[in-house]
């Protein structure tokens, strides 16, 4: 069965989605996602869905629960690189994501992930001092 | 004659085509079209004469009571084509359907003086003359309808296309001035081309400004959250701005929840937001003045 590549790069987890998802696609990803994180301990998980041209009500969701459970997992999800169409299709579905961080392109998410992670480990680290 | 059912319109038309003619011109100038300068006496005499003769053809068929039927296809094309120079000239639906109806009166006349011993053969071809008539006075006053429509489908379509306009405001941040009542067909021509330019400049902020629309009702505000959900699903933030405050009252009073979007009260304070959120600050010179 095809798989959707998870690269890993420092401490961020990069997906990249080429193909059409379909139903068990995306299953796959959310079991391999999970399981990848917990095994890297990740910080930031960045998945581009540039070249995903279609969505359905389901792949919507998926999007979300993938994203909500790497935040679970403490990954700081991005969503980058939406399609117009798609982003309209996902409003009139009523599905938009408002838990999830989105940006305009990888780069941009980069940016954004590494702010977000920066930030989240600056405000632990002062919590320890103060103990 | 006619008591076997089958009817004398169509010969007396033929017999009688030059009085007809002169008597209908006569009863359309006493019918008080308004033709001024729009149509000359020559033209109008040949239009008459024209529909006069292809009517006369099509009565020859002996069908009088389906002006949709083949044979009438010329004098339906005929009327269509009058109807339409009439329209653009600007008459109004009554003058163009009294060039049929002024029809009567002289056929009427003839009629009578056919059939003035028979009363009630007169009656049935006075009958089948008005129903025809009537059904072709109706025709010119459908086609009448059917431009207007066109007029107004034509001219909405000229409106959204003028009326969306993105502009970039600095390297970043685009504006989207909104002018007019949304309807969902502008909400999503407004989002398709918002999107799109989203794409195309790699813009990270929007500002939807929306002083020109006049009123906001809970449909018009849930189109404006449509667009800007579907911007941040793009990755880009949206501030509204341009909020009257009559509008303010009314979102309030509508219980619209506009608590996850930034709102500004002018595009420029809305401006300096975006601006500051890109990491540009503004800073003022020594002033020329």
């Amino acid at each position: 069965m095809e798989r959707i590549p998870i690269l890993q790069m420092g401490e961020f987890l990069l997906v990249t989605i080429q193909v059409d998802m379909h139903d068990r696609l995306a299953m796959a990803l959310q079991d391999d996602l999970t399981n990848r994180i917990s095994k890297t301990s990740a910080r930031g998980v960045l998945i581009d869905i540039s070249s995903l041209e279609i969505v359905d009500s389901f792949i919507g969701r998926i999007l979300g629960t993938i994203a909500t459970m790497s935040q679970i997992l403490d990954a700081q999800t991005v969503v980058v690189g939406m399609q117009p169409a798609v982003a309209i299709t996902l409003v009139e579905l009523g599905l938009s994501l408002p838990k999830i961080r989105t940006a305009l392109n990888v780069e941009k998410g980069m940016e954004l992930l590494r702010a977000s992670v920066g930030r989240r480990s600056k405000e632990s680290g002062n919590g320890r001092a103060k103990r | 004659m006619s008591l076997n059912g089958k009817t004398t319109i169509p010969e007396i038309l033929k017999k009688y085509q030059a009085e007809l003619l002169t008597d209908w011109l006569k009863e359309q100038a006493a019918a008080g079209i308004r033709r001024d300068n729009f149509i000359k006496e020559t033209e109008l005499r040949q239009q008459c004469s024209e529909f006069l003769s292809l009517l006369t053809n099509a009565t020859q068929s002996g069908n009088l009571s389906d002006i949709f039927a083949p044979e009438w296809s010329q004098v339906r094309e005929m009327l269509t084509s009058i109807s339409n120079s009439r329209t653009r000239q600007g008459f109004t639906p009554r003058d163009i359907a009294l060039f049929v109806f002024s029809f009567k009166r002289p056929l009427f006349d003839h009629l009578r003086k056919e059939f003035a011993h028979n009363g009630e053969v007169l009656a049935d071809e006075i009958w089948s003359a008005t129903d025809l008539l009537d059904k072709l006075g109706l025709l010119t006053t459908e086609i009448y309808q059917k431009n207007r429509e066109e007029l107004i489908a034509r001219q909405q379509e000229e409106m959204l296309e003028l009326s969306t306009p993105v502009v970039k405001l600095w390297e970043g941040i685009l504006a989207l001035p909104l002018i007019g009542t949304l309807d969902s067909a502008r909400t999503q021509i407004v989002m398709e081309s918002l999107l799109q330019m989203i794409v195309e400049t790699s813009s990270q902020v929007v500002i939807i400004d929306i002083t020109g629309v006049p009123t906001v009702d809970t449909l018009v505000a849930q189109h404006l959250l449509k667009t800007v959900a579907a911007a941040r699903l793009m990755g880009t933030d949206c501030i509204i701005s341009g909020i009257r405050p009559q509008i303010a009252q009314t979102i309030v009073h509508l219980g619209v929840d506009l608590s996850d979007v930034t709102t500004k009260a002018k595009l420029g304070d809305a401006f300096l937001v975006a601006l500051s959120r890109s990491g540009f600050k503004i800073s003022r010179s020594e002033g020329e003045f």
